[in-house]
Order: structure tokens, then C-alpha cells, then sequence
């Protein structure tokens, strides 16, 4: 009988390269998941978000209940939002992504209406006079204005999106969050610690990125 | 619509509601989890955000603090705590986590309402010689009690959902009811308990609001 190898997998210490070059298909498979779970839970929501706040905008007494039902979903535990969508979707991706869906419309509706709703009396006025239609003025006038309160609405949707997708593996498709399952099971100390810095990661490029398309508007004007 | 019938058939079956791993049990530690965290996150946030505000420094450290808070996964923090020695005290790592989770709404709301106090009224009251004592538990709290009770009901709200995912590492409360289920393949179980934790978390949202509709209204004295 051999001795087994005397690496840091054996000695399941925290931080281990033999883990990383070992798993790295593993790893890759992990992240490309998450990354699909969380770009498209984001997308359908923002998707979802705008109708919803417009004519929440638009008018007032719509603005109530949108803004009540969003709150409440928001409300729902994550564990708990994945096993009421459970009968519906079934043991699937689906199943995530809908409850992610769910999390970032009550942060995305209340960022774009908050945007809308600083949109300055005069600017519609002027716009009209210039005989904007109601439709041109929305999405030349309005929606532009309110860009950036949506785009801070939309980088904290997309960073939530990121750590709660990790519950995910309750279902079995929680991308990063599958690793950290089965190594808690397994006291894994590498592959959780893994997994989770990147998460963390993840997320924090994802805010970076948010953060550098903020401060760089004239990049943005330059194409448009 | 049938699942729902059998949530119902499981929520009114008595025998789930008692015993160890029953309803009852379960909702009361849950209750107790949540309490227990939320008072050492206060006792943790509040102090260091009202100074912070009362001296009016590192405001932009506390309100990113928050938006950093967001982006660290609960379920990750959890089971890096769970492999450490903290993992062998049974509810430190769940404790530890969520104390982590309730600080930064706390904290960035706390902040927040006391800048948001009128400078005007905080110069007059230095014009009047109170002592920087005076100014923070007279006039600057007052003003600020709004914000600060906010970040108390968001992070209360936050926990009761938050608590639920500690279920996952083996924790207790009543995401217990929620994994057992998935564990006996037992769908009315989950919906059931699913709905118990939502029902739970709109609760607390509802007391609070109520406290803040009863709560006399400054300035109407």
C-alpha cells in the first residue's frame, strides 16, 4: 500500500495551489454558472423594471401598490422565495433565476422610478412645447435622465444577484454556491474558501465596472 | 394550486406544530436568533454611527460599508465561520453572520439621519452653549430618530429572512422546516415553510410600520 501523498489537499489547509490546479475545470464550470445565473436574472429583471415603473411614473396612483408588491417580494427570504417556486419550476435553473428575478425588480423599480421622478418639471414642459409626443419624450427625454439613478439601482441588483444566487445550491444551481455546499459537507476548507473569495470577486469587479461607467460619462457621450 | 392545498393540509396538521422538530419549536428560536442578533448589532452600530455623525467624519466609509455588506454571499461568510473554531460553539457561526449582515443598513441609516439633521438647528443649539453631550442626545438623536429607527426595521427585516439560510449549515429556526423538507422530498413541507418564514418577515415589517403610525409626531406638540 502506498503512503498517500503528503500535499495540502491531504492536509486540507485553507488555502491550497494543489486545489486550483487540480479543479481548475471544476472552478471554471462554477463561475461560468454563476456568472449566467446572475447576467440573466439581472437582464429579465431590468426587463421587467422599466414597464413597471413607468407608468407608476406616470400615474400617481399606480406608484403605490408597484411599489408595495416589489417591497414584499423583497421581503421573502431567499431560502424560502426558491421553495415557493419550487412546484412551479421544479428542481432547475429556472427556478433560480426566477427568484433572483423577483430580488432585483424591487431594487431596480425603485431606482428607475426615483430617477424619473427627478426629472425637472421644466425639461418635460420645454420638451413638450418643442412638440415632443408622450412616447418621444420618454424615451428621448425621460429614460436618459433617469439613467443614472438606474444604473446605481442597476450595479446593487447585480451585486445581490451575485451573493444570493450562492443559495442557489439548496436546487442544485447555485454556481459558486454548489462548491461551498458540497465542501461544507466534506469539510473541503480549499474548495470553500475558493469559492467564496470568488464570489467576492465576482462581485467586486462587478462593482468596479459599475463604478468606472459612472464616473466616465464622456466616453459614453463620445459614442452616443 | 394543489401544492398550496397541501401546504395548507400540512400547516393545519397538528402533530407538525409540536415536538422538537415541530412549528412551534422552531418559530420560537428563530424569534430568539433574530432578537438576540439584532440587539448586538445594535448595541455594535449605533454607537459608532452616532459618533461618526455627530462629529461629521468618514461618512462616505460608513455608506460604503453597506453597499460592500451586499456583495459579501451570507451562505459563503456562514460556512468559512462553520470550518473555523467558532464552528464548534453551535449557533456562533449562524450569530457571528448575521450580527455581520445587520450591521451596515444600521450603520449607513443611523449615519445618515444624523447629517440629515438641519445644520441650522444644530448651530443654534452650540449658540445656546450646550455641550456637545447636550447636542447629540437632545437635539441630533431626536431629529434623527426616524432614520435610525428605519435601519432598525430594515435590519430586523433583513435577519428574519437571513436566518433561514443557516438552516443549510444545520443551524436552527425555522429553515430547519424548510431543508427537512427538501431532505424527505416532502414539497407541502417546503411550501409550507416557506410560507411560515414570508409570513414571519412581513410580521415584523408590519409591527414596525404600526410603531412608527402610533408613535407621536414631533413638532405636533
Amino acid at each position: 500500500m502506498t503512503a498517500p501523498p503528503d500535499d495540502c489537499l491531504a492536509r486540507n489547509e485553507w488555502i491550497c495551489g494543489e486545489y486550483l490546479s487540480t479543479r481548475r475545470d471544476i472552478l471554471l464550470d462554477a463561475v461560468g454558472q454563476h456568472l449566467q445565473l446572475t447576467a440573466l436574472s439581472v437582464l429579465i429583471g431590468l426587463a421587467l423594471a422599466v414597464p413597471l415603473a413607468v407608468p407608476a411614473r406616470r400615474w400617481g396612483w399606480a406608484a403605490g401598490p408597484v411599489l408595495a408588491v416589489t417591497t414584499i417580494l423583497y421581503t421573502i427570504p431567499s431560502l424560502a422565495m426558491f421553495s415557493l417556486l419550487l412546484p412551479v419550476y421544479g428542481l432547475s435553473a429556472a427556478l433560480v433565476v426566477a427568484g433572483l428575478v423577483l430580488y432585483s425588480l424591487t431594487l431596480l423599480v425603485r431606482n428607475i422610478l426615483a430617477g424619473l421622478r427627478a426629472v425637472p418639471e421644466e425639461t418635460r414642459q420645454a420638451a413638450r412645447g418643442m412638440g415632443y409626443g408622450p412616447i418621444r419624450l420618454l424615451l428621448t427625454v425621460e429614460l436618459p435622465l433617469a439613467l443614472p439613478a438606474a444604473m446605481a439601482g442597476l450595479r446593487i441588483a447585480t451585486v445581490s444577484a451575485v451573493s444570493l444566487a450562492t443559495v442557489g445550491a439548496i436546487v442544485g444551481f447555485g454556481g459558486l454556491g454548489n462548491l461551498i455546499y458540497s465542501g461544507m459537507n466534506t469539510f473541503f476548507k480549499a474548495q470553500v474558501l475558493t469559492a467564496s473569495v470568488l464570489c467576492v470577486v465576482i462581485a467586486a469587479d462587478l462593482l468596479l465596472l459599475g463604478v468606472q461607467w459612472l464616473i466616465t460619462p464622456w466616453t459614453r457621450a463620445a459614442r452616443a | 394550486m394543489n401544492t398550496l392545498a397541501d401546504a395548507c393540509d400540512w400547516l393545519t396538521d397538528s402533530a407538525n406544530w409540536a415536538g422538537d422538530d415541530g412549528v412551534w419549536h422552531r418559530l420560537t428560536q428563530h424569534l430568539v436568533l433574530t432578537v438576540v442578533c439584532l440587539v448586538i448589532s445594535c448595541l455594535i452600530a449605533l454607537p459608532v454611527a452616532l459618533v461618526l455623525g455627530h462629529l461629521g467624519k468618514d461618512g462616505a466609509l460608513a455608506v460604503n460599508i453597506s453597499n460592500v455588506g451586499r456583495a459579501i454571499p451570507t451562505f459563503a461568510v456562514l460556512v468559512l465561520l462553520l470550518l473555523t473554531p467558532i464552528g464548534k460553539w453551535r449557533e456562533g457561526p449562524t450569530v457571528v453572520t448575521l450580527v455581520l449582515f445587520a450591521v451596515p443598513p444600521l450603520l449607513t441609516n443611523a449615519y445618515v439621519g444624523m447629517r440629515e439633521v438641519d445644520r441650522d438647528v444644530v448651530r443654534a443649539s452650540r449658540g445656546m452653549g450646550m455641550t456637545g453631550r447636550q447636542m447629540l442626545w437632545q437635539v441630533e438623536v431626536p431629529l434623527a430618530m426616524p432614520m435610525i429607527l428605519n435601519g432598525v426595521r430594515i435590519a430586523a427585516v433583513q435577519l428574519v429572512a437571513t436566518a433561514t439560510i443557516a438552516a443549510l449549515a444545520g443551524g436552527d429556526g425555522l429553515g430547519r422546516t424548510i431543508t427537512a423538507g427538501f431532505n424527505l422530498a416532502s414539497t407541502p413541507q417546503v411550501v409550507a415553510g416557506a410560507v411560515l418564514v414570508a409570513l414571519f418577515a412581513l410580521l415584523v415589517e408590519g409591527v414596525f410600520e404600526a410603531a412608527e403610525r402610533l408613535a407621536p409626531k414631533r413638532g405636533a406638540r
